[in-house]
């Protein structure tokens, strides 16, 4: 079983606010497959275990119940790799410029 | 689940009433038609005092740049004598990054003044970054409804950095699979809190930006001593184009000719759970700027006050290639890393000022800040995880959620005019489908369809009259 994770700790919950079945009718096809799910952050209402029920305080003061499913969870985006067909971009266009006496 | 989907929707009038403080009825005058001009008027927000209000939260004032090795760039491609001068307005300078703090400035200013205890907003854009930000310095409270992420929890790398914007401005941000259920979720967030709905629609969020293309034709005629010949906006829902010429107007620049630039996306859906990632832009495209030109009244607020055929005299598309491959010589050349969102419409003014004398003058009316997520790398990344080709080849390869083709030569970035005729009758039939069954066409909806399409009422008699199968 889980670690309690401690009251006032910064967590994500999730839940499915509509079912497939519960969808709008102008859904296509493949989102109708698939829930409609939430993701919320905010501070442990009261101590609460992973992949349980939890309620959080949000930053705007709200109370909203869900699955405990991250403490303190990361931002994760980034760059990633150079992209090799963007790298030759700059030589080459500094390269016209050369030409014309506006580049060294 | 707080209430149902079914439930909720049903109460959509009055919530939205509640949320905005704007009684949209009581502006129409016809089956359709409504005094448009009235609407955003009774804000009592004129140039003026729109300049004060964003003067208050350091918004506006931003620095008009001259891009002067892209346009030799441009001179380098373009028939001899040809190539005008590109200016770009960088309002990456404001607060959060980006010309939607003008938009958010204002109704965050009339959430405080009468009396909500906080903003809420539906946008997984830089406009939600925009609403925290001006809330944070009224002290307000704010909520950001969001797009984020797919059935597979994978997010749009842009809206993560989003995400984590709001929530260093202190904002709360709900963070949603893919669907247009979205607007339920915001229509439950809004019953519960009471708080000012700050749509990306309402007239404040319009009035707002009409201060941009105000300055940036004082600025031009500071600079160059004359307004400019060509100011591109690029193009979703409409506000950006209907605000700057809206303020271009108001500035007296009257003879400049306005352009809305989109991305591409043609053949991807909007609502699709597979198709979202794979859209490589999360604004400025067609899945936006296709639907709310031709019918803006599907907005989250009754009457959109954004309509951006009214003020559009071209409306080009570029790729997303082209895109990816401008922003990179924006960074190399002018030492800017900007965008993506200004970037369309950059790659639409290498193109245009290819076919203008050069001591003509292009405006892009816009930049947004870079970073995280908000990056051509970011982008590209996430496509080739997602089996997208990314190549360097023939622009019009670019297949959108397919293959990115990104520009071998800056003489082959290319616009793609869209048929504005083609526009303004999917417009009129949009129109028509919204009349209630047995509901009648008067004149005063005759001008309206007119005004709304820049054309003249026997162009819409004969459009209405095709429909109706009297030809």
């Amino acid at each position: 079983m889980a670690d309690v994770v401690a009251i006032d700790t910064w967590v994500e919950i999730r839940r499915i606010e509509l079912a497939p079945d519960q969808r709008a009718p102008q859904v296509p096809a493949d989102t109708r497959r698939v829930p409609l799910e939430l993701r919320a952050k905010g501070f442990l209402a009261a101590p609460a275990r992973l992949g349980e029920q939890a309620e959080i305080v949000t930053a705007a003061g709200r109370r909203l119940c869900g699955v405990l499913s991250e403490v303190n969870p990361a931002y994760t985006h980034g760059f990633g790799p150079p992209i090799p067909e963007l790298s030759t971009i700059g030589a080459q266009v500094r390269s016209m410029l050369r030409e014309q006496g506006r580049c060294k | 689940m707080i209430d149902g989907y079914a439930s909720i929707m049903a109460q959509r009038a009055d919530i939205m009433r509640a949320s905005v403080g704007l009684d949209y009825t009581k502006y129409e005058t016809g089956a359709l038609a409504f005094d448009y001009e009235c609407l955003l008027a009774d804000t009592g927000y004129d140039i003026d005092t729109a300049r004060r209000v964003q003067h208050n939260t350091a918004v506006g004032s931003t620095p008009l740049v001259e891009l002067t090795n892209i346009t030799e760039l441009a001179r380098a491609v373009a028939a001899p004598g040809k190539g005008a001068r590109i200016f770009v307005k960088d309002e990456a300078a404001n607060p959060s990054g980006s010309f939607k703090d003008r938009r958010a400035s204002l109704s965050v200013h009339e959430a405080g003044r009468r009396g909500y205890p906080g903003v809420a907003a539906a946008t997984s854009g830089n406009y939600g970054a925009a609403v925290a930000s001006q809330a944070a310095k009224a002290g307000l409270r704010c909520i950001v409804v969001q797009e984020a992420f797919d059935s597979r929890g994978i997010a749009q790398p842009e809206i993560a950095e989003k995400t984590r914007a709001c929530e260093a401005y202190g904002a709360e941000v709900i963070r949603l699979s893919v669907g247009p259920e979205l607007f339920y979720v915001f229509l439950c967030v809004l019953k519960e809190t009471g708080y000012f709905n700050a749509s990306l629609y309402t007239p404040y969020s319009i009035l707002g930006i009409e201060t941009l293309g105000d300055e940036l034709a004082q600025q031009v005629r500071e600079q160059a001593g004359r307004f400019p010949d060509i100011v591109i906006a690029t193009h979703a829902g409409g506000g950006n184009v209907t605000g700057t010429a809206r303020g271009l107007a108001k500035a007296g620049a009257v003879g400049t000719e306005v352009v809305a630039a989109s991305v591409d996306l043609s053949g991807l859906h909007m609502a699709s759970d597979h198709d979202f990632n794979r859209k490589s832009f999360t604004t400025g495209h067609t899945g936006f700027s296709m639907p709310f030109t031709t019918w803006p009244d599907r907005a989250d607020v009754p009457r959109n006050a954004a309509r951006a055929l009214r003020y559009m005299d071209r409306f080009v598309t570029v790729t997303q290639g082209e895109v990816f491959y401008i922003t990179e010589v924006l960074a190399e050349l002018e030492g800017l890393q900007r965008g993506p969102a200004g970037n369309t419409s950059l790659a639409a003014a290498f193109v245009m000022a290819q076919e203008l004398e050069q001591d003509r003058i292009i405006v892009v009316q816009e930049t947004e800040y870079t970073g995280a997520g908000k990056h051509p790398l970011a982008q590209l990344n996430l496509a080739r995880q997602l089996g997208i080709d990314v190549t360097r080849g023939d622009p019009r390869d670019n297949l959108p959620g397919g293959r990115i083709v990104i520009p071998e030569h800056p003489s082959q970035l290319a616009v793609v005019d869209v048929d504005l005729d083609g526009v303004r009758r999917s417009y009129i039939r949009h129109a028509i489908d919204s009349l209630a069954a047995g509901e009648q066409l008067n004149d005063v909806d005759f001008t309206f369809l007119a005004d709304e399409t820049r054309t003249h009422r026997h162009y819409v008699e004969d459009i209405v009259n095709e429909v109706h199968g009297k030809t």
